[in-house]
């Protein structure tokens, strides 16, 4: 069995949680992100596409979804940094018997809005999403979005048909958005009751109808808290920028080498600073040129430029999934990114200059990084 | 009559590390008879069921050498001392080359 380490972090320390397919890690490191000390690995041999970081109400909760090949998935929290886990006896998210469904996966974890500490939210394969009211103890399936119309004709993406993205919008207390691979972007004003389409002006380059109504495959959507109505979506194919909260979408692609990739992740003080990883296409689902560079806009998308300090330029045929790109909560930003290849890299410098945390990790599918909360509880 | 049940490696944390569980109870199907083993065991449920009830599609169940599946799934008829072995199918690990 492979060894564990632990990492003990402290209030305004950063923390990495880092999903593989064959277990998660965690990285902590004191503010200056200099020095980086590795726990895990925990849930060996199990995927873990979903991690989450909840500092809520005091809290120093971590969140997995490891998943069994055979035996299938299970959320799980830690309340001391992984040394224990809960024990995953029951099946914590259960599709109801007349919905005839059965969960495969765990796409996404994501705590709810700061003034809800009990709120939680789970995107999952078979395309659906989940809520609770109670910290995570009992999870209940939202059935505005299970019983949308398109639902049934929803496709899978390459991945699976899953429900990959959850964003709650910070100022409107019913309004979220989720994405679904193949289906497109859906957004609810009433707490989830009711859901519709908000991928306007996104193109399905891939169907013979470009704009459908629905059946678009958006990798990821992201949005800065302090400009809720701004979203930045990559798609299979194109990269976009809404500011009306998703009503229309505009292709931002310009200046950089390709607009097909999957993860994206958005400045935490700067709502006009997004980073992306260009891959080439969809038939080759890797970095061009065998240069990993990490796309940089400080201009809301207007321009786009690489950042390659620190990063390998020559023979680097890397791949960054839609999940393996996270910002943390520092004002001086820190990136991070792992790959398919099992390397994990940090900028602490909003991007400008890169260093390898790990090399020799399982393919890196979750990167989810967090500033440890303060103990009175405020989330960063 | 007398059930015995084989629990394989990755399951044992729910069983307090017995790969061997014996019970005595009436059981005329597989799905009774694995009643009694949540019974005993609760977290064994959810790792070898889905939430609708059937058996995980990468999980085989034996009874004595035969896969349930050919022999009438949950509902197979039991009768006598019948032995029980859950075991994941060999077909495990990761399916490769899922990037969305």
């Amino acid at each position: 069995m492979a060894d564990v380490r632990h990492v003990s972090p402290k209030d305004g320390d950063a923390l990495l949680m880092v999903g593989t397919m064959k277990g998660a890690f965690l990285f902590r490191s004191r503010a200056s992100r200099a020095r980086w000390e590795r726990g895990g690995v925990y849930f060996p041999g199990n995927p873990v596409y979903a991690m989450a970081y909840d500092g809520r109400a005091g809290r120093h909760r971590l969140w997995a979804a490891p998943e069994s090949f055979h035996f299938g998935s299970v959320m799980r929290s830690s309340d001391d940094f992984g040394k224990t886990w809960t024990s995953g006896e029951t099946a914590n998210l259960r599709f109801p018997e007349d919905s005839g469904a059965s969960l495969k996966r765990v796409w996404q974890i994501a705590p709810g809005r700061a003034e809800e500490p009990e709120v939680l939210y789970a995107g999952v394969e078979p395309a659906a999403l989940f809520e609770s009211r109670d910290g995570g103890k009992k999870w209940s399936l939202v059935r505005g979005l299970w019983e949308h119309p398109h639902r049934p004709q929803w496709q899978p993406g390459g991945g699976g048909q899953c429900l990959h993205t959850v964003l709650v919008d910070p100022t409107r207390r019913e309004r979220i958005h989720v994405a679904v691979s193949a289906a497109g972007v859906y957004r609810t004003d009433d707490g989830g009751r009711s859901w519709r389409t908000a991928h306007k002006g996104v193109r399905a380059q891939f169907l013979p109808d470009k704009h459908p109504e629905f059946g678009q495959c958006v990798h990821k959507i992201v949005r800065h808290p302090s400009r809720p109505d701004r979203l930045y979506l990559q798609n299979h194919w194109g990269l976009y920028r809404s500011d009306d909260a998703g009503e229309s979408w505009k292709d931002v692609a310009s200046g950089v080498p390709s607009d097909f990739g999957f993860g994206m992740a958005v400045h935490p003080y700067d709502p006009e600073t997004v980073y992306i990883v260009p891959l080439e296409s969809d038939e080759f689902r890797c970095t061009p040129e065998g240069r990993l560079r990490v796309y940089r806009t400080r201009d809301a998308g207007k321009s786009w430029q690489p950042m390659t300090r620190g990063l390998p330029q020559k023979d680097a045929l890397e791949t960054v999934l839609r999940d393996a790109l996270a910002t943390d909560g520092f004002e001086k930003a820190g990136v991070y990114f792992g790959t398919r290849s099992g390397k994990l890299f940090a900028s602490r410098d909003s991007g400008t200059s890169w260093a390898q945390l790990a090399d020799g990790l399982p393919p890196v599918v979750c990167v989810k990084a967090a500033v440890v909360a303060k103990a009175r509880g405020k989330g960063h | 009559m007398k059930l015995t049940f084989r629990i394989p490696g990755p399951l044992l944390s729910f069983t307090g590390g017995r790969t061997v569980v014996d019970a005595e109870a009436e059981a005329s199907t597989v799905a009774e008879a694995l009643d009694q083993l949540w019974r005993l065991y609760p977290g064994l449920r959810d790792r070898v069921l889905t939430e609708q009830g059937q058996v995980r599609p990468h999980v085989n169940v034996f009874v004595g050498p035969d896969s349930i599946r050919d022999t009438g799934g949950l509902s197979t008829p039991l009768e006598g001392r019948v032995e029980i072995a859950i075991i994941p199918a060999v077909s495990g690990g990761v399916a490769p080359g899922r990037d969305g």
